[in-house]
C-alpha cells in the first residue's frame, strides 16, 4: 500500500506527495505527458531528444546537473512512447533546490544552440551503442512497423532513423517545449523524508507563477484490428537465428491488460514456465525464450523472442512456440498454476514497496492514466482474473491473425 | 517574484548512520550477519562462498556449479525445485563472480518455512543431472557466440586478460572450455566449496528470532564440513601498457577500456583513490562526461572505476565511441589524465565532489539489502564498519594537494593497457 496526498496548483500542475520517514533522502519525479507517440512521423526520436536538451540549462540555471550534485544529489530521466520521465533523488535537507531546478525548466528552457548540436551527437552515438551496433540490435525498428501500420507505436522512441534525429531544428525544440513542457501537462510526485504541508509550500513558491500553458490534447491514429498474419525474413550477420512475434494485447488500463501480463508469467517467468520448459527442457528446441508485454498505455504487444538451438530449422522452432501458446487456448491453466503466477505478483509488489524511486514513478505513471490509486489496487487486479479469463484471453490472443512474426537469420 | 538566478540554502550532509549488522554463530560455526529492518513482512537470504582450487583447465568449474545447483537433487527434479519455490512467490538467484559463488533467497516472511526445505535440498543434495548438464553447456554456447560479437564484450574479455592472464579474473572463455565440464567436476567443486567451512550468511529484512533458529535448525547441523579446499590466490605484476587492437571493419563504434593494476579496498589509499575516480569519471558530471560526451558528443556514455577484488584492485575507463572519434577520445582521456597529475583541482570542483559523494553514500542506504550489501563489502574483504568511518571522513577532508599526489602516484597513462575492439 503506497499512500500519498494529492494538490493542484492554480495553474493546474498536480502534485502528489508519499511521506515515507523510513529514509534520509527525497525524491522528486516529475513526469510530462508527452511520449514518442506525440511525434510526427517525419520527425521520431524527437521526444527523447528533447529529454537531454532539459539537462542543457534553463532560463536562470546555466547547469542542471552541477548544483544538484553539490548538494549530494542524483538525477536521471528517460523517455517512452507513452512519457518523458525526470527523477532528483538528494537528502531531504536539501529538498529545496530540486524544486528551484525543477520549477527553472519548467518555466523556459536556455534553449542553447550549443546543446542542440551537442546532444544529437550524442543521441546519435546512443542510437548506435543500442541498436545499430549491437547484433540484433535493431529488431523493434523491424518488429514496431510491422505489428502498427497506423499508430505512432510504430517507432521506438529512439526513432525510426539518425537522419531524423540530425535534423532536428532549434525551432522545432522551442515549438515542442511550448507545446507539453507546462504545468498542465505535468505530474510532480515528492516522496520520502517529507512533509506535505512543506511540499505545498515549496510548490507554490517555485511553481505557482509558472504560467499554466495548454492543455495537450492527445488524438492519436487507432491501429486498426489485424485481419492477416504478417511476416518479414531478414537477414543479417549475426551468429545465430532468431524469431520474434509480436501479438495485439489491450492497454495498461483494461483488466485484459492484466489477464495478457498474466499469460506472459505462465509462459516465461520463472524456470517452471511453460516456453522455457517445453521448448528449452524438455525438447531442447531453443536456447533461450522469452514472452514480454510492452505494458503501454495504448494497446500493446506481447512480444515472444527465442533463439532456436543449434541444428532446429526455423520451421520447426516457429511451430513448437505456437504449439505452446495454443495449449493455453485449448485448455483452461490448472488452478495451482494460475495461483503460482500469482503469488509471484503478489510478492514482487511487496520487494517494489522497498524502493522509494519506483514507488513515485509509479504513483505519476498511474496518475497520468487516469488516478494514482489504481497502483495500489494492482494487486487485486491481478488476483481477480480467473482460469476461464486466461482461456477466452489466451484464444483472442493467439491468433495467427493477431501476429506479426520476425525471422532473424544468420546469412551464416 | 522570487530571484530564481539565487541557488537556495543548502546543507553538507552530517548523520550518516548506518545499520549494522549483527553477528551470530549457527551451532556447526556457520557465521551468520542479521540485517533486521524495513516494514515489509519480506526476507532475503544469502549463503556466500569462496571460489576455491582455481584450476585453468578446468576453467569453468566454479561456474557450472553454481549455475547448475538449483537444477536437481537426490529428492527433486528440476522441474520440481522451480515450481515449488516459483508457487510461493519466492526468487532463487545463484550468482558467480571472480571471488565468491553465491545462493540467494528472497521469500515473503510467511512463505519461509514452506522454502526453506528446498533450499537445504539444494545447498546440501544437489546431484548436477547429466541431461541439465547437456543444457546448460548447449545454451551458453550459443549465447558465448552473440556475446563475441559484441565489441564491449570483446574489449572487456581482453582487457581483463592482459591485467590478470589465466586467472579466474582473466581466463578468456571459449566454447570448448564448456566441452571441458563433466559432472565429476562439479560433483567434486560441490563437495569442496558448498560446505560449513566455506560459508558465510547474511539475513536482511524482517529477521527476528523465528527466522534466526529455523535457519539454524537447517543449516546448523546435519551439513557435513571439510576441509579440502585452498582458497584462490593470486599475484600480479604491473601492467606494461601494452596496446591490444581488435579490427572490426563494419563497426559504427569503438569500444575502449584501459586502465592499470591498483590497490584494492584493504589499502589505506583506495578511499581517496574513489574520490579521485569520481572527479575523473565516477559520476554524470565527471570530467569525462563533461568533455567527451557534453563538449564533443562522441560518446552516450564513459566512465571510470576503481574496483576491487580479493586478490587485487584495478582501475579502468570504459567507453563505446563513435568509430571516425576514437583516436581523438584516446587523446583526451591521456589529457585528462595528466591534468590531474600536473594540476590541483579547484576548489569548486572539490566541494562539489565531497558533496556529491556524501549525499551519493547516504541515497545508497535506501533498505534494509542496501544496508547489507555495505556489510558484505566490507566483509567479504576483511575489513569491519571502521572503513566507513574512515571513508567518510576522508570524502569530508581530503584535499586537492592530496589527491594530486594520489594521481601521480597510481595513474600512468603510459603505463595503462589499452583495448579497442571496431575501428582506431
Amino acid at each position: 500500500m503506497v499512500k500519498f496526498d494529492r494538490f493542484t496548483l492554480d495553474n493546474g500542475l498536480t502534485v502528489l506527495v508519499h511521506e515515507d520517514p523510513t529514509t534520509p533522502m527525497a525524491v522528486v519525479n516529475t513526469l510530462y505527458d508527452v511520449g514518442a507517440r506525440d511525434e510526427n512521423p517525419s520527425q521520431t526520436g524527437f521526444a527523447h531528444l528533447f529529454e537531454h536538451l532539459m539537462f542543457g540549462g534553463s532560463l536562470h540555471i546555466p547547469s542542471y546537473d552541477e548544483p544538484l550534485q553539490r548538494v549530494g544529489g542524483e538525477n536521471n530521466a528517460f523517455t517512452s512512447n507513452d512519457i518523458t520521465n525526470y527523477y532528483v533523488t538528494l537528502p531531504a535537507v536539501n529538498l529545496e533546490t530540486a524544486f528551484w531546478l525543477e520549477s527553472d525548466r519548467m518555466l523556459s528552457l536556455a534553449f542553447s544552440d550549443k546543446s542542440l548540436e551537442v546532444q544529437r551527437n550524442v543521441v546519435c552515438e546512443e542510437f548506435k551503442q543500442r541498436y545499430l551496433n549491437q547484433p540484433y540490435g535493431d529488431v523493434m525498428l523491424k518488429l514496431r512497423p510491422l505489428a502498427y501500420t497506423m499508430h505512432p507505436y510504430s517507432w521506438p522512441t529512439i526513432g525510426k532513423e539518425l537522419a531524423h534525429i540530425e535534423e532536428a531544428r532549434m525551432e522545432d525544440v522551442k515549438a515542442f517545449f511550448k507545446k507539453h513542457y507546462s504545468p498542465v501537462n505535468a505530474i510532480m510526485v515528492v516522496g520520502g523524508a517529507v512533509k506535505t504541508a512543506d511540499v505545498e509550500r515549496l510548490a507554490k513558491k517555485w511553481f505557482g507563477d509558472i504560467p499554466s500553458g495548454e492543455k495537450y490534447n492527445r488524438n492519436l491514429p487507432m491501429e486498426p484490428i489485424q485481419l492477416e498474419p504478417r511476416r518479414l525474413v531478414h537477414y543479417a550477420d549475426v551468429p545465430v537465428n532468431a524469431i520474434y512475434i509480436a501479438l495485439h494485447v489491450p492497454a495498461k488500463n483494461d483488466q485484459g491488460y492484466y489477464e495478457a501480463d498474466l499469460i506472459g508469467d505462465l509462459l516465461s517467468r520463472g524456470n517452471s514456465s511453460r516456453l522455457y520448459k517445453s521448448l528449452i527442457k524438455d525438447r531442447k528446441l531453443f536456447t533461450d525464450i522469452n514472452a514480454s508485454l510492452t505494458g503501454s498505455s495504448d494497446p500493446g504487444l506481447m512480444i515472444i523472442d527465442g533463439r532456436p538451438s543449434e541444428g532446429v530449422t526455423i520451421e520447426e522452432a516457429e511451430a513448437a512456440i505456437w504449439e505452446v501458446l495454443k495449449q493455453l487456448s485449448e485448455e483452461p491453466v490448472p488452478e495451482t498454476e494460475l495461483d503460482k503466477v500469482k503469488n509471484k505478483i503478489e510478492s514482487t509488489m511487496v520487494f517494489a514497496e522497498m524502493s522509494l524511486l519506483d514507488k513515485a514513478m509509479n504513483l505519476a505513471y498511474f496518475e497520468v492514466l487516469g488516478d494514482a490509486e489504481a497502483l495500489n489496487k494492482e494487486t487485486e487486479r491481478y488476483l481477480k482474473v480467473s482460469s476461464e479469463d486466461i482461456q477466452r484471453r489466451a484464444q483472442s490472443i493467439f491468433r495467427k491473425e493477431n501476429s506479426s512474426t520476425l525471422l532473424y537469420l544468420s546469412n551464416s | 517574484m522570487i530571484n530564481r538566478t539565487i541557488a537556495p540554502e543548502f546543507k553538507q550532509i552530517e548523520e550518516i548512520s548506518l545499520i549494522q549488522a549483527s553477528p551470530r554463530l549457527l551451532d556447526n560455526g556457520i557465521k551468520l550477519f542479521i540485517v533486521d529492518a524495513g516494514e515489509q513482512e519480506l526476507v532475503r537470504i544469502e549463503f556466500i562462498f569462496r571460489n576455491v582450487n582455481w584450476d585453468v583447465l578446468r576453467p569453468l568449474q566454479a561456474y557450472a556449479t553454481n549455475a547448475l545447483l538449483i537444477e536437481g537433487t537426490s529428492k527433486r527434479s528440476s522441474f520440481q525445485i522451480s515450481d515449488s519455490i516459483d508457487s510461493y512467490g519466492a526468487f532463487v538467484q545463484p550468482e558467480y563472480s571472480f571471488d565468491y559463488s553465491s545462493f540467494t533467497l528472497y521469500t515473503l516472511s510467511k512463505h519461509l518455512n514452506a522454502v526453506l526445505p528446498i533450499i537445504k535440498d539444494i545447498l546440501t543434495d544437489a546431484v548436477f543431472p547429466p541431461e541439465e548438464l547437456d543444457t546448460l553447456i548447449r545454451n551458453q554456447k550459443q549465447k558465448l557466440l552473440v556475446s563475441l560479437e559484441k565489441n564491449d564484450v570483446v574489449t572487456r574479455r581482453v582487457f581483463n586478460h592482459s591485467l590478470f592472464g589465466d586467472t579466474i579474473y582473466g581466463h578468456l572463455v571459449v566454447a570448448e572450455d564448456y566441452d571441458s565440464i563433466d559432472r565429476e567436476q562439479l560433483l567434486e567443486y560441490y563437495k569442496r566449496a558448498y560446505q560449513p567451512n566455506n560459508c558465510t550468511i547474511i539475513a536482511s529484512g524482517k529477521v527476528d528470532n523465528h527466522t534466526v533458529s529455523k535457519i539454524n535448525s537447517f543449516f546448523g547441523s546435519e551439513w557435513s564440513a571439510n576441509d579440502d579446499f585452498v582458497v584462490n590466490s593470486f599475484q600480479f605484476s604491473e601492467t606494461l601498457g601494452s596496446t591490444l587492437y581488435t579490427e572490426k571493419p563494419d563497426s559504427l563504434q569503438s569500444a575502449i577500456r584501459l586502465g592499470q593494476i591498483s590497490v584494492s579496498r584493504t589499502h589505506p589509499d583506495f578511499p581517496g583513490l574513489q574520490f579521485l575516480n569520481t572527479v575523473l569519471g565516477g559520476y554524470f558530471g565527471s570530467r569525462l562526461m563533461a568533455n567527451i560526451r557534453e563538449d564533443k558528443g562522441y560518446t552516450y556514455g564513459i566512465g571510470s572505476a576503481q574496483v576491487s577484488l580479493l586478490n587485487a584492485g584495478y582501475f579502468l575507463i570504459a567507453s563505446e565511441v563513435g568509430a571516425d572519434v576514437c583516436s581523438s577520445t584516446m587523446a583526451e582521456i591521456e589529457k585528462e589524465i595528466n591534468l590531474l597529475r600536473t594540476e590541483l583541482i579547484p576548489h569548486d570542483e572539490l566541494e562539489l565532489v565531497r558533496n556529491y559523494m556524501l549525499g551519493s553514500f547516504l541515497g545508497s542506504l535506501e533498505n534494509a539489502f542496501s544496508h547489507a550489501e555495505k556489510f558484505k563489502s566490507i566483509f567479504l574483504s576483511g575489513l569491519d564498519y571502521d572503513y566507513y568511518t574512515r571513508y567518510i571522513q576522508v570524502i569530508k577532508e581530503i584535499s586537492s594537494e592530496d589527491l594530486l599526489s594520489l594521481a601521480n602516484k597510481y595513474w600512468h597513462f603510459d603505463r595503462f593497457n589499452k583495448v579497442i575492439t571496431g575501428k582506431k
